[in-house]
């Protein structure tokens, strides 16, 4: 046996102000910790979902975005007519021709203006994104100036809200409808007529040709043609891995940001538990003798004390990842470099942060509790009796 | 009480120096005593002339530069640091000057905590617990912490820790320092009960002449050497 959890459990208690600030210490450093893992997990998730895996974006070779993409009407039809496309009801092929338009939009709650994304569709967009649901008004009809929003650009921007009107283009538009897109990408966006839109905006080439493919796992054969014939100068992406790829940018940024910053906060932490715990070993030598003296280890003052330290890691991390668990109530909206466009994602918490941010926070309590621990441990009994 | 057989602690030539800034101090020159089991021994003399020392050596938690050291046929010079440990948790109990319980522990906790290292399990060990400190007169503040007993309670506490494994000594560093007349009146009235009702070897560590009177045998150390007294 060793020397007992109570007793570790109460010297932690009776310093409650010391125990509280050291823990307090390390939650807020979970915190951000934890807080920057959700953020990039969230945008993550809002891009990679945004893309299904039956899906196939074709773009200009090299083109890295939509934005960037050029494909001429003569090409587009090449590529609509693969034979791996889908069919959908009446014997529709599932392919959509898509432009890319960003226009700039005041939002409601400033002046500020943000560019936002507006998708020229076919009438098959809607089809080859089940995720999106159009939830009050209805679809724009070809034809007509007519255009539906996303949520989130609904909420935030004058003039998108149903029934509201924009102007872009030369034109008046009207918002018949709102989608939800979930959390994807697709939420950050407004759809219209694409053969509107290529009007309004003067353009006669496509950004991007869509296709469904009847099997997914005919896209090796699909790539290889479309990248190898000469009349395309095309490349062919798996949807999810088109919008995974545009997050890379951002995601690489929060990670770097999130780590430098909770390392640099975690140094503080630490020397605070390494202060707590120096003071807690100061004010116990006569007890850490007097236990030798009873007959326990050097080992046994080691593990109580290191113990002690990561109760403290432990409570802190448990605190930090609760604060943090209330970030998943929070949107965040800012610009995709990758696409120059608004973009809406949420914090998502999940296994894999909440093991992560534990670990760190017992990493903490174990480094900050390590140097006292020794200390302890190697202090002679009669020393330590003689110190009382 | 006399007790002629082997002597419980064996002392020849024993001599313990401290090292302080470079410097060589020596504490205890030469030293040669047997104390019989069974008996309550007082050691006295003045300040710094190395009763404690002494002290610290035949309980084990301190080595001696040189000379012999046996307690109960064990040379406990010779042992290693772990097997020391384990030594002192079957052989000897603690008594110090300034108690040294456990704050954050309650007296039966205190009291309980050198069967942490036995094989006891719970239910003997509580009913060990129970009974020393109804010995020692405090049944009824067992759930108490030591803020909340008087320094001659904490003392009666500090000793069912020290007997509550049986052991075979008991050393006790100036165990009345800290105490009145009456508090130390009844800790020594304990220490003498345990001494001829339940055999323990004492050895006790006092300044106060009126405690030393207590003991069957009074040694006096002066300069590192011991004298016996009149
Ligand atoms: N761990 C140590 N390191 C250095 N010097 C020590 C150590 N322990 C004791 N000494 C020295 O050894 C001498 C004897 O000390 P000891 O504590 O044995 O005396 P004592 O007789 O118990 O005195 P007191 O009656 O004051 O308790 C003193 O000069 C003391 O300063
Ligand atoms: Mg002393």
């Amino acid at each position: 046996m060793t020397i007992p959890f109570s007793y570790i459990i109460r010297n932690l208690v009776t310093r409650k102000v010391t125990t509280l600030l050291t823990a307090g210490g390390m939650a807020l450093v979970v915190f951000v910790f934890a807080t920057v893992l959700m953020l990039e997990e969230g945008l993550r998730k809002t891009l990679v979902e945004t893309g299904s895996p039956d899906n196939v974006v074709v773009t200009r070779r090299s083109a890295g975005t939509e934005i960037q993409s050029v494909i001429s009407r003569d090409q587009a039809a090449i590529v609509e007519n693969q034979p791996e496309v889908a069919y959908g009801a009446s014997n529709m092929r599932l392919t959509s021709k898509e432009t890319i338009v960003l226009i700039s939009l005041t939002r409601r709650d400033s002046d500020k203006s943000s560019n936002v994304l507006i998708r020229g569709v076919g009438q098959t967009g809607i089809l080859l994104r089940p995720q999106v649901k159009i939830i009050n008004g209805r679809m724009f009809r070809p034809g007509l100036s007519e255009i539906i929003a996303g949520k989130s650009i609904a909420d935030r921007y004058k003039g998108a809200g149903i029934g509201e009107k924009l102007r872009f283009g030369k034109r008046e538009w009207t918002v018949v409808g709102i989608f939800d897109a979930g959390k994807t990408g697709f939420d950050s966006e407004i759809w219209g007529d694409v053969d509107q839109l290529m009007q309004a905006f003067r353009r006669s080439v496509y950004s991007s040709v869509i296709l469904k493919m009847s099997d997914p796992a005919a896209f090796q054969k699909l790539k290889v043609r479309i990248e190898g014939d000469p009349r395309l100068t095309l490349e062919a992406k798996k949807e999810s891995v088109f919008y995974a790829e545009q997050s890379q940018l951002l995601s690489n940024f929060i990670r770097y940001l999130g780590v430098a910053l909770s390392s640099f906060f975690s140094v503080g932490a630490i020397i605070g538990a390494m202060i707590t715990m120096y003071a807690s070993v100061a004010n116990r030598i006569m007890e850490i003798g007097t236990l030798r003296a009873l007959g326990f280890r050097r080992k046994n003052n080691l593990s109580a004390f290191l113990t002690e330290s990561l109760i403290l890691g432990a409570a802190g991390g448990i605190v930090g990842l609760v604060l943090a668990s209330f970030m998943q109530f929070f949107t965040i909206s800012t610009m995709n470099w990758q696409s120059f466009s608004e973009l809406a994602f949420g914090f998502t918490l999940n296994l894999s942060i909440i093991i992560k941010s534990f670990v760190f926070a017992l990493i903490m309590g174990l480094i900050g509790g390590f140097l006292p621990a020794v200390q302890a441990a190697h202090l002679s009994i009669v020393d330590s009796l003689r110190a009382a | 009480m006399e007790n002629f057989s082997a002597p419980i602690v064996h002392i020849k030539n024993l001599t313990k120096s401290y090292r302080r800034g470079g410097q060589i101090v020596s504490v205890l020159t030469d030293i040669t005593f047997d104390i019989p089991s069974g008996e309550f021994i007082a050691l006295m003399g003045p300040s710094g002339s190395g009763k404690s020392t002494l002290l610290n050596l035949i309980a084990g938690i301190d080595k001696p530069d040189s000379g012999t050291l046996k307690v109960g046929g064990i040379d406990i010079a010779i042992l290693s640091e772990g097997d020391l440990a384990d030594w002192r948790a079957a052989n000897v109990g603690f008594i110090f000057q300034f108690y040294n319980l456990m704050p954050v522990l309650t007296a039966f906790e205190n009291v309980e905590l050198p069967l942490l290292l036995t094989q006891l399990s719970y239910k003997e060990r509580r009913e060990r617990v129970e009974l020393a400190l109804i010995m020692v007169g405090l049944s009824d503040r067992m759930e108490h912490y030591p803020s909340e007993l008087s320094g001659g309670q904490q003392q009666r506490v500090a000793i069912a820790r020290a007997f509550i494994t049986d052991p075979v000594i008991l050393v006790a560093d100036e165990p009345t320092g800290d105490l009145d007349r009456t508090s130390a009146g009844e800790i020594l009235a304990i220490l003498d009960r345990l001494n001829s009702e339940m055999e323990k070897t004492i050895i006790m560590v006092t300044h106060d002449p009126h405690a030393a009177k207590t003991a069957h045998l009074i040694r006096y150390l002066e300069k590192g050497q011991l004298d016996v007294a009149d």
